[in-house]
């Protein structure tokens, strides 16, 4: 088992009213096999039994899944490994006397809760406003009775594997949220079920994206470059003729 | 504690419909009246919420996580089973019903999983119509494929990420109800305890994660949908925030406990390789669908894998069950996985792992076929532990996963405490004492979606209740006493650190023993030792334990600290039960009750019965009830994977 020598310099903040900055760290000793936030873990406990309030940082299901946690780390959302979350992304990815600068998303629809803590529950208010199928439980019919080509149902899913940790948001020069909100218009306008409410689904979500305060797409594919899931731009081309078309009938 | 099953009369397919025309309704138009709370948003939280709120309840849900579409449910890969038979291979709903009591070797309640195996359908349907991209076959219908080892093809999959897919439906039609004002919702809100009014459910205190303000909730039915209790053990494949504290405090209050030594240990988790882990990381059991499971024959053999040759190595479950294999069920490969390890056939570092090996499958079907089978969950590996089983066997070794046990429920999911109800894992009622894979979405979907409405109109159509306010001196001593029990958490931690324990320091403590004393083998001598050791743990915990900042503040050190306390007083009614059960049965081993070929060994004469625990005072001993199983349609059998 082969250990890594570390500096972190990590954002600090006490809650959302108060002001923050970065606190450096030193760590010896990391195995390469601990995930990120057990380096982390490890950090918290050392600062614990020093009588220093430990850092706090949202986590959960440390499978890649729950999309809970995630921070930027050196200025890349998740880290520097390809299509992982933070909890999935390992010591073995550094090396001994590197700096690593651990900062939270930041967004302007974001609001730092505490240290790495953000507040992105702008999110669930988009899915809110229509990122669903208005079906009440029971009465629907035989899940056979809609055939859906197996192109289709994969097409649906690469779009459903977003979960909404928010790093596309964090990625973005504009503070976008396209990419999370068009996974969710991109699978549902894909299924037939999804398509008897499309447009008003696609106008619905849009403007509570732009009224949380989230910014516009200009192309950069920042957030594709740090999606956990890879999800592709193509559902945000897939959304603007969504929200197009709803507009021009809608209008 | 009276434990009235109100199991339904009639034929077993009959049951279900006989107890939905007995029960009592509600009309649309009173629903509004009527306030229920939910605590949690995993599957049985959130289809629960919207389900109730679509109904026209007023629905208030609570969740721990940011958001509730976090909830651990998420983390399920594998599939969920219904009895559709699309696949016309000879399924059925009384072949899922047979299946699955058999899988928990038969000490569950036969009313209650043959309700289970009819709604499975119904919840396949559900899903499919809000938008939940099933896996399907090229002409447009559904694809299932053959779980954990059943003989029928009934299990539909979403990748390997189906628990995302169908909490993330449930998800969106919480959302829809959220939106339209049919339910409130709070997240980052941790239960703390269960209000009581004239002996029935009316409210919960919870705090607020971010301020740490004590909040009181009434209502006129509270619903716990609050999962599992696998994190005792520390390690476990279950999230970090997964805990018992909601369950505990409803046992406090006078919530039966129901078997709560039945712990699911999952054979195909990455195995532990360090003293700073976190967490146990599952890999789906379908890889033992083509993966062979083996160890050297030779004790001590530390050659790489690839250099021992096929003469040398033990392929011990096909060699002990040559009809079923690599592909016998959970608690049977977990099993004898220790076995071989204690025989100090282990492989790896730490001699605490078996070897999974797709070298003949690759041989067999090529390396394409096998990645694309699998290829996530080999990526998934490599990225934790390095390694790539294309090249190498991959290494695995058990992982507590799924807790059977929870909080007793009558047939309508209601606990001893009249307007108290436990939904999915939070209660104990269809498993028995083993759970088959990809049914436990199957519950908590039916549990939320299709069962609990009818149990709450007819709660609210038969039960007369007072308004009662947060003002209520009920509601104002339970706060306090949560405070109070806040700060007696906080007391060390002022002045400095120095001879003082951490949280995580008892946990893994408690966890350990809880491993070594009460996992996949039990035997009196160990439980006894458990049971003397525990209450010195806890002792050093409440004198001890240092937890930084205060309590009015975001404080994730605290909120562990409380669910660690819960934890070590949880342990103790697990270990009395795995004492007081003399016999194996599913994930239950008694090392006293073995077959000559050391299989496990039930006793039905005296042990078809669920153990429930009622408590009886902080310094008293809890004392054991029994609800007698009777099977009228199933006759119990010995179960043999030979």
């Amino acid at each position: 088992m082969s250990t890594i020598d570390l500096t972190l310099q990590i954002w600090r903040q006490k809650n959302s009213d108060s002001l923050g900055n970065l606190q450096t760290y030193t760590l010896t000793g990391i195995s390469t096999d601990m995930s990120f936030l057990e380096m982390l873990d490890v950090l918290n406990e050392k600062l614990t039994k020093e009588g220093k309030d430990p850092v706090a940082f949202d986590h959960d299901c440390r499978e890649g899944i729950c999309g809970m946690c995630g921070s930027v780390i050196n200025g890349i959302a998740h880290g520097p490994e390809k299509e992982t979350t933070l909890c999935q992304l390992h010591m073995r990815n550094f090396k001994t006397g590197d700096i690593l600068v651990v900062e939270p998303f930041r967004s302007r629809a974001f609001p730092i809760r505490k240290d790495l803590i953000v507040d992105r529950s702008a999110f669930d208010r988009i899915i809110q406003s229509g990122g669903y199928v208005s079906v009440n439980t029971g009465g629907t019919p035989d899940g056979n009775a809609i055939p859906i080509p197996a192109e289709t149902a994969e097409l649906a899913m690469d779009a459903a594997a977003c979960i909404g940790c928010g790093a596309c948001v964090a990625a973005c020069p504009n503070g976008a949220a396209m990419l999370f909100t068009s996974a969710k218009i991109s699978q549902l306008c894909l299924l037939p079920q999804g398509k008897v409410e499309r447009k008003a689904r696609a106008l619905a979500m849009v403007k509570i994206m732009d009224e949380e305060g989230f910014g516009n797409c200009s192309n950069e594919r920042e957030c594709e470059a740090v999606c956990p899931k890879g999800i592709s731009i193509r559902n945000i081309a897939r959304m603007n003729r969504e929200f197009i078309a709803a507009a021009l009938f809608e209008g | 504690m009276e434990l009235t099953s109100r199991t339904p009369s009639g034929p077993l397919a009959e049951k279900w419909d006989n107890h939905r025309f007995a029960n009592k309704l509600v009309n649309p138009a009173n629903r509004r009246k009527y306030k229920i709370i939910v605590v949690g948003t995993g599957l049985a939280g959130a289809s629960a919420s919207a389900t109730l709120a679509e109904q026209g309840y007023q629905v208030h849900t609570f969740c721990i996580q940011d958001s509730p579409r976090r909830a651990h449910s998420i983390a399920a890969q594998g599939g969920i089973n219904a009895a559709k038979n699309y696949q016309n291979d000879g399924d059925s709903i009384h072949r899922l019903f047979y299946d699955t009591i058999k899988g928990g070797d038969f000490r569950a309640r036969e009313a209650n999983v043959y309700r289970l195996a009819q709604v499975s359908n119904n919840i396949i349907d559900q899903c499919v119509a809000q938008g939940v991209p099933f896996a399907r076959e090229y002409g447009g219908t559904l694809a299932n494929r053959s779980f954990g080892g059943a003989q029928v093809s009934r299990t539909f999959y979403a990748r390997g990420q189906t628990g995302q897919q169908l909490l993330l439906g449930a998800y969106s039609a919480l959302s829809r109800q959220i939106h339209k004002g049919g339910v409130k919702m709070y997240p980052r809100r941790e239960m703390m305890d269960l209000v009581i009014v004239d002996g029935r459910a009316r409210g919960i205190v919870t705090r607020n994660l971010i301020n740490g303000t004590l909040e009181n909730h009434t209502a006129d039915a509270v619903i716990l949908a609050t999962g599992g209790y696998g994190n005792a053990y520390f390690l476990s494949t279950n999230a970090m925030a997964s805990n018992v504290t909601a369950s505990w405090r409803a046992y406090k209050q006078g919530a039966g406990f129901a078997n709560p030594c039945f712990v699911q240990i999952h054979p195909t988790c990455i195995p532990v390789h360090g003293d700073y882990q976190s967490k146990l990381t599952l890999m789906s059991e379908s890889l033992r669908n083509d993966g062979r499971v083996w160890v050297p024959l030779a004790a001590g053999d530390k050659r790489a894998p690839s250099t021992i040759p096929e003469a040398e190595r033990d392929y011990f479950l096909e060699k002990k069950y040559p009809s079923f294999g690599n592909l016998v069920p959970r608690d049977v490969a977990s099993r004898n996985a220790k076995e071989q390890c204690d025989q100090g056939k282990g492989v790896g570092s730490t001699g605490l792992a078996v070897y999974l090996d797709f070298g003949d499958a690759i041989k067999r079907d090529s390396q394409e076929t096998i990645l694309k089978k699998y290829g996530n969950l080999f990526q998934m590996y490599e990225k934790i532990t390095a390694g790539n089983p294309l090249n190498e066997p991959m290494m695995i070794y058990p992982a507590v996963h799924y807790t059977m046990g929870g909080l007793w429920v009558d047939y309508d999911l209601m606990t001893t405490i009249p307007g108290l109800f436990a939904l999915g894992e939070c209660n104990f009622s269809d498993h028995g004492a083993n759970r088959l894979g990809a049914s436990a979405l199957m519950q908590g979907l039916a549990d939320g979606y299709f069962v609990i409405s009818t149990s709450i109109a007819h709660y609210m159509g038969t039960t007369k209740l007072d308004a009662v306010s947060i003002t209520d001196p009920h509601f104002l001593s339970i706060q306090k006493n949560v405070g109070d029990r806040l700060h007696r958490l906080l007391r060390n931690s002022n002045g400095s650190p120095t001879g003082k324990v951490t949280v995580d320091e008892i946990h893994k403590e408690l966890g350990k023993l809880l491993w070594n004393n009460c996992g996949m083998a039990r035997n009196r001598q160990g439980l006894e030792e458990a049971l003397e050791k525990i209450p010195g743990i806890r002792e050093t915990f409440w004198d001890k334990v240092y937890i930084p900042g205060t309590g009015s503040e975001l404080n994730q050190s605290l909120e562990r600290a409380g669910r660690v306390a819960d934890f070590l007083e949880f342990g103790e009614i697990m270990v009395r039960d795995a004492l007081t059960r003399e016999e194996s049965c599913g994930c239950h081993l008694r090392e006293e009750s073995q077959t000559e070929e050391n299989e496990a060994k039930r006793d039905d004469a005296n042990f078809s019965h669920v153990s429930v625990w009622e408590y009886k005072g902080d310094e008293e001993t809890p004392v054991l009830h029994k609800e007698p199983l009777t099977f009228e349609f199933v006759t119990p059998s010995q179960r043999s994977y030979k």
